[in-house]
C-alpha cells in the first residue's frame, strides 16, 4: 500500500504517494527527477547517494522515503543559487576535485555537512567526514584540498 | 613567459560545472517514454550443462514484457576467438554466465520474474587453477581447447640460455598477482531503443564506440549503418568499459523483442560478478647480469588466468610482453605467455592492461638482483635505463625518454639516501615502468578523426572521435584547439559522444587519447585557421601570411588596431555570394606498426616512462604495513594541463596502492566471495597514502605540443615500489599480491625460523 508523505526538497514542498519499501534515493531520482544524486551501490557503501537530511549527511539509499516524511532534504541541485555556484562547488572546480564526477555530488554534500558544523576543519577532520564517500578517480588528494579551500573561502566571505 | 597561451595552464575541467551541480547526464539518468527495465539471470554454478530452461511462469507475471533465452536471440559468437555468446544455451562456464533475461515495467517486477525462471543444470567438474587446467584429464572449459590453453605467444630475441650460462649472477623467482575489479563508481549500464524503421540507438558508457557499433551489428545481424552509439557522461571506467559485453547484446535483444526502450543497469553485486576484472597472472622470471650490474638476459613465462572466455583481457599479455622486452636495456629476451581457460570470472582490460602484473614481477626482481649483486637498486636501474635513441629487442623505438630522470627525482623526493638500507622496519623502495605513450596499433588503424568548425558567432566546435571517461580529455582537447587557433578557451566546445556525429576513432585505450586525438585536432585546427585567415585577409586588406591570432581575434602583425574577431571573419566568409563555412577535418593515424608474427614492431609512436618511490613502516607484531607516502614521477612529454595530470597521477597511484595492499576479488571454487564495496575494500580517503606527483617534461618529437599519453602509467609501478620498500624495511620479500598483513607476518616468522636454523635469511620464497 502506498503511503502519502510530504517532503521538502531543496526548499520545495512535495506531496508524494510512495510504497513503504522505496528508498529516498529512488524517490529523489525516479519520482522527482533529481538525478544529481547518484546510485553507486544501493547498499550504503559508496556515498554517491549522499544528501543532507535536516542538515546531516545521509546515504539516501539507506533511508526509506517514508522515514523522510516531514523532513528537509538538500540535494546537489539545491546547492547553487541560480547560476552562482556554492563555494564548495567552485573549489572543486578550481582545485581539480573531480574527474568523472560520479562521486562528486555526494562528496560535496558531505563536505557541506562538515563545514556547516565545523567551518575550520583540519585535513584529518575532512578525511573523517568523507571517509564514507568513495572516489575511484582522484586518489582524494585534490578533493581534500578542495574542501579545505572551500572552508577558507566561506569563512573569508561569510557565506554559509 | 611561456611560449604558449593556453597550454601549460592549470585549467578546470570543461564539463566540471555540469558535474558539480548534478546536471551532467549519465546513462542511468536517462528515462525514455515507455522504457522497460531489463534483468539478467546468471549462472550460480561455475561449470554445468544446461538441461532445461522453463520461462513459462515468468512470462505470466503481470508487468513482464519479454523473457528471452538463447533461443530468442542470435547465438553468434563474439569476442576474441568468438568463444563467447550473449546468452548461453549448451553450457555455462563461470558463475555469472548469462542464461536468460527479462524486460518488465519496473525493476522489481523484472527481478521477481527472474526468480520464476526455472533452470535445470547438470553440474560438470570444474577447473579453477590455471596450472591444473593444463594437465591431462583436466575438465575442458571449451572443448576445442584441448589443454585449456586458449592461445600462447612466444617472443625470442638473442640467446637467452647462452647469456644466462655466462652471467655472473642469475635470479629466478615466481610472482603471482590477483584478480581486481576496476570499480568505477558508475556501474555498467546500457539503454537500447529501436525506432519504427529499425534504427537502433544505444546509450552506453563505453569508450570503444565504433568497435561497439561493429560488434553490435555483427552479433545482432544488423547493418552497421543502423546502429548509433550515444555516450552519455561516463562515471569512470579504468578500462572496464571498453569491451562489448553479453549484457549489451541482451539489452538490445530485449528492446528488439518488446519494441520498447530497455535499460539494464548493473547492481553493484552484479558489477563484481560480471564486469571484467584484471586477470591474475603467474609470472616465472629469470634475469641474468654481469657483476657490474649490466643486464644480460630476461626470461619470462606468464600464465594468464583469464577465466572462462578470452574477451579483451586475453590480450593483456600484449602490454606485459612490452615491459618484459623493453623495460631497461636487455639484449637477450624470451617471453612465453599462455592464456589459460578456467571456470572463473574472465579478465578484461583494467588500467595498464597486463603491465601492472609484469612490472610487479620485473621490478621486484630488479631489487632481488640488486641485493644479490650488492649494488644499490637505484644504481642498477640507472645503469640499465633506456635512453633516447635506443631500439629495444622488440623493435620498440625510444625517442623521448625520462626514465633516468624519473628515478632520480623520486629518489630525491623520498629521501633515498637518508632512508634506504636503514632497516628498523622502515624503508623505501623504488620501481619504474615503460608503457605505450603514442597510441598502440592493435588494429589496422590506430587513428582518430577530428573536425574543427568556426561558426558565425565566433564559436568553435571541435568534433572528435575519442571519448571522455572522466579523465579530462575534453579539457585538454579544447586547450590544444585554442592554442593552435589562437582562440579563447571559453569559445571552444568539444563534441565527442555520438557515432552519428563524430568521426571514426579506434577507441580510448592504451593511454592514447591526448596523443592521437591531439594530433588530429591540431592538424584540423591548422587548416581551419588557414581558411579563417584567408577570409580575414580580404577584409583586412592584408596577406594571410601577415596575420596572427590571439584571444579569438585576427590581427595584422604589428598593427594591434587592425583586427577582426573570429566571428567577423567567419561572417565575412559566409555572408556573401558564393560564401562558405569554415570547417576542416583531419584523420591522424600515428607512425606506428602492428606487431609482426614474431611480435616485433614499433607499436607506438612514442613511449611513456616513470618511477614511483614508496616509504613504508611495518609493524613486526601484526605484519601491518603503513604506506606513508608515494612519490610518483612521470615523463609526460609536455604537461598540457598540469592540474589534470596531477589528478591522473594521484588517481593512478591510489589504484596502484589498492592493487598492492587491499584489493582482491576472492574467488573460491569459482564463486566470488566479496561482492560489495565494503568487503572488497576500494581504498578510502583514510587508506590512501600521501601522494607527491612529479611531472617530467621531455618534449616528445612527434606528440601534440610535445605531449605523450600517461593515463595508465600512474597505476603500474606502485605495487613493486611498495614491495621493495617492505623488503628494505624488513628483509622479507612478498611475491604475491595483495600484500596483506597475514602474508607479511608469515614471511617475517619464516625469516626468523630460517635465521635460527643458521641458514641465510633474506629472500622468502612463497
Ligand atoms: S548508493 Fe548509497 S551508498 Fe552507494
Ligand atoms: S571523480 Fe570519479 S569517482 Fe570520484
Amino acid at each position: 500500500m502506498k503511503r502519502t508523505i510530504s517532503l521538502t526538497v531543496n526548499g520545495d514542498l512535495h506531496e508524494l504517494a510512495v510504497e513503504p519499501r522505496r528508498t529516498l534515493l529512488e524517490v529523489l531520482r525516479d519520482d522527482l527527477g533529481l538525478t544529481g544524486t547518484k546510485r553507486g551501490c544501493s547498499t550504503g557503501d559508496c556515498g554517491a547517494c549522499t544528501v543532507l537530511l535536516d542538515g546531516s549527511a545521509v546515504n539516501s539509499c539507506l533511508v526509506l522515503a517514508v522515514d523522510a516524511h516531514g523532513r528537509e532534504v538538500l540535494t546537489i541541485e539545491g546547492l547553487a543559487e541560480g547560476s552562482q555556484l556554492h563555494p564548495i562547488q567552485d573549489a572543486f572546480l578550481e582545485h581539480g576535485g573531480l574527474q568523472c564526477g560520479y562521486c562528486t555530488p555526494g562528496m560535496i554534500l558531505s563536505a557541506k555537512a562538515l563545514l556547516d558544523e565545523n567551518p575550520h576543519p583540519t585535513a584529518e577532520e575532512v578525511k573523517v567526514a568523507i571517509a564514507g564517500n568513495l572516489c575511484r578517480c582522484t586518489g582524494y588528494t585534490k578533493i581534500v584540498e578542495s574542501i579545505l579551500a572551500a572552508a577558507e573561502k566561506i569563512s573569508g566571505a561569510g557565506v554559509s | 613567459m611561456s611560449e604558449f597561451n593556453v597550454i601549460g595552464r592549470r585549467v578546470p575541467k570543461q564539463d566540471g560545472v555540469a558535474r558539480v551541480t548534478g546536471r551532467a547526464v549519465y546513462t542511468d539518468d536517462i528515462k525514455l517514454p515507455q522504457m522497460l527495465h531489463g534483468r539478467i539471470l546468471r549462472s550460480p554454478v561455475p561449470h554445468a550443462r544446461i538441461v532445461s530452461i522453463d520461462t513459462s511462469k515468468a512470462k505470466q507475471l503481470a508487468g513482464v514484457k519479454a523473457v528471452i533465452t538463447a533461443a530468442d536471440m542470435p547465438r553468434s559468437g563474439f569476442g576474441y576467438g568468438k568463444d563467447n555468446s550473449p546468452l548461453k544455451w549448451e553450457k555455462v562456464r563461470c558463475v555469472g554466465d548469462e542464461v536468460a533475461a527479462v524486460a518488465a515495467i519496473d525493476d522489481n517486477t523484472a527481478e521477481e520474474a527472474l526468480s520464476l525462471i526455472q533452470i535445470e543444470y547438470e553440474q560438470l567438474p570444474a577447473v579453477y587453477d590455471p596450472e591444473e587446467a593444463q594437465r591431462e584429464g583436466a575438465p575442458l572449459v571449451h572443448e576445442r581447447s584441448k589443454n585449456n590453453v586458449s592461445f600462447s605467444w612466444t617472443f625470442n630475441k638473442g640467446d637467452v640460455e647462452g647469456a644466462i650460462a655466462e652471467a655472473d649472477v642469475v635470479v629466478e623467482d615466481r610472482f603471482r598477482t590477483q584478480y581486481i575489479n576496476a570499480c568505477p563508481l558508475e556501474p555498467h549500464i546500457c539503454l537500447a531503443s529501436f525506432d519504427q524503421a529499425g534504427n537502433l540507438a544505444v546509450w552506453v558508457p563505453i569508450h570503444f564506440a565504433f568497435m561497439f557499433r561493429k560488434d553490435v551489428a555483427e552479433v545482432m545481424g544488423m547493418p552497421w549503418s543502423k546502429v548509433r552509439v550515444i555516450q552519455p557522461a561516463i562515471g569512470g571506467s579504468f578500462g572496464s568499459k571498453i569491451d562489448t559485453e553479453p549484457f549489451h547484446f541482451i539489452c538490445i535483444a530485449l528492446a528488439q523483442k518488446t519494441g520498447r526502450p530497455v535499460k539494464i543497469a548493473f547492481t553493484r553485486e552484479e558489477e563484481f560478478l560480471a564486469a571484467r576484472p584484471r586477470q591474475p597472472m603467474i609470472l616465472d622470471i629469470r634475469m641474468a647480469a654481469k657483476k657490474d650490474g649490466t643486464l644480460l638476459a630476461r626470461d619470462v613465462h606468464i600464465i594468464s588466468d583469464n577465466g572462462a572466455y578470452n574477451a579483451w583481457g586475453s590480450h593483456a599479455l600484449f602490454a606485459a610482453m612490452m615491459s618484459v622486452t623493453s623495460l631497461y636495456r636487455v639484449p637477450n629476451v624470451r617471453f612465453v605467455g599462455d592464456v589459460v581457460y578456467t571456470n572463473k570470472p574472465y579478465g578484461g582490460s583494467v588500467r595498464g592492461f597486463g603491465n601492472p602484473q609484469a612490472t610487479f614481477a620485473i621490478e621486484s626482481q630488479m631489487d632481488i638482483l640488486a641485493q644479490k649483486l650488492g649494488i644499490d637498486p637505484l644504481e642498477l636501474r640507472l645503469k640499465n635505463a633506456n635512453q633516447p635513441g635506443d631500439v629495444t629487442v622488440q623493435d620498440v623505438k625510444i625517442t623521448s625518454c625520462g626514465l633516468a630522470e624519473s628515478i632520480e627525482k623520486v629518489a630525491q623526493r623520498i629521501g633515498w639516501s637518508e632512508h634506504h638500507g636503514k632497516g628498523g622496519n622502515r624503508g623505501v623502495g623504488v620501481a619504474s615502468l615503460i608503457h605505450v605513450g603514442g597510441g598502440a596499433r592493435i588494429y589496422k588503424s590506430d587513428g582518430c578523426g577530428a573536425i574543427v568548425k568556426i561558426d558565425d558567432g565566433g564559436d568553435i566546435t571541435v568534433i572528435i572521435g575519442s571519448s571522455e571517461l572522466g579523465q579530462g580529455s575534453e579539457t585538454v582537447q579544447a586547450m590544444m584547439a585554442a592554442e593552435e587557433l589562437g582562440a579563447r578557451l571559453e569559445d571552444i566546445r568539444v563534441i565527442n559522444s555520438d557515432t552519428a556525429i563524430k568521426p571514426w576513432d579506434v577507441g580510448s585505450h592504451a593511454s592514447r587519447s591526448t596523443f592521437i586525438s591531439g594530433m588530429a585536432i591540431k592538424r584540423a585546427a591548422e587548416q581551419a585557421k588557414k581558411q579563417l585567415f584567408e577570409a580575414a585577409a580580404q577584409k583586412l586588406e592584408a596577406r594571410p601570411e601577415d596575420l596572427e591570432s590571439l584571444d579569438s581575434k585576427i590581427f595584422v602583425k604589428g598593427s594591434p588596431d587592425r583586427f577582426l574577431t573570429f566571428g567577423q571573419a567567419a561572417r565575412a566568409d559566409l555572408l556573401r555570394t558564393g560564401g562558405d563555412v569554415i570547417v576542416a577535418k583531419y584523420f591522424y593515424d600515428p607512425p606506428n606498426v602492428e606487431l609482426d608474427r614474431g611480435f616485433f614492431g614499433n607499436v607506438s609512436a612514442t613511449y611513456a616512462f616513470g618511477s614511483h618511490a614508496a616509504e613504508v613502516k611495518v609493524d613486526p607484531e601484526t605484519g601491518a604495513v603503513d604506506v606513508v607516502r608515494i612519490a610518483a614521477a612521470h615523463d609526460v612529454g609536455r604537461a598540457l594541463n598540469p592540474m589534470g595530470l596531477e589528478a591522473q597521477i594521484e588517481g593512478g597511484v591510489a589504484m596502484g596502492f589498492g592493487y598492492a595492499m587491499t584489493e582482491e576479488l576472492q574467488v573460491k571454487n569459482g564463486v566470488i566471495q566479496n561482492v560489495s564495496l565494503l568487503d572488497y575494500r576500494v581504498p578510502t580517503v583514510q587508506d590512501v597514502p600521501a601522494i607527491d606527483p612529479i611531472i617530467i617534461e621531455t618534449i616528445d618529437p612527434i606528440g601534440p605540443f610535445g605531449a605523450k599519453g600517461m593515463g595508465e602509467c600512474s597505476t603500474v609501478p606502485t605495487a613493486p615500489a611498495i614491495a621493495n620498500a617492505i623488503y628494505d624495511a624488513t628483509g622479507v620479500r612478498i611475491k604475491d599480491l595483495p600484500i596483506t598483513p597475514e602474508k607479511v607476518l608469515r614471511a617475517l616468522e619464516e625469516a626468523k625460523e630460517t635465521s635460527k636454523d643458521g641458514s641465510e635469511g633474506g629472500l622468502i620464497d612463497e
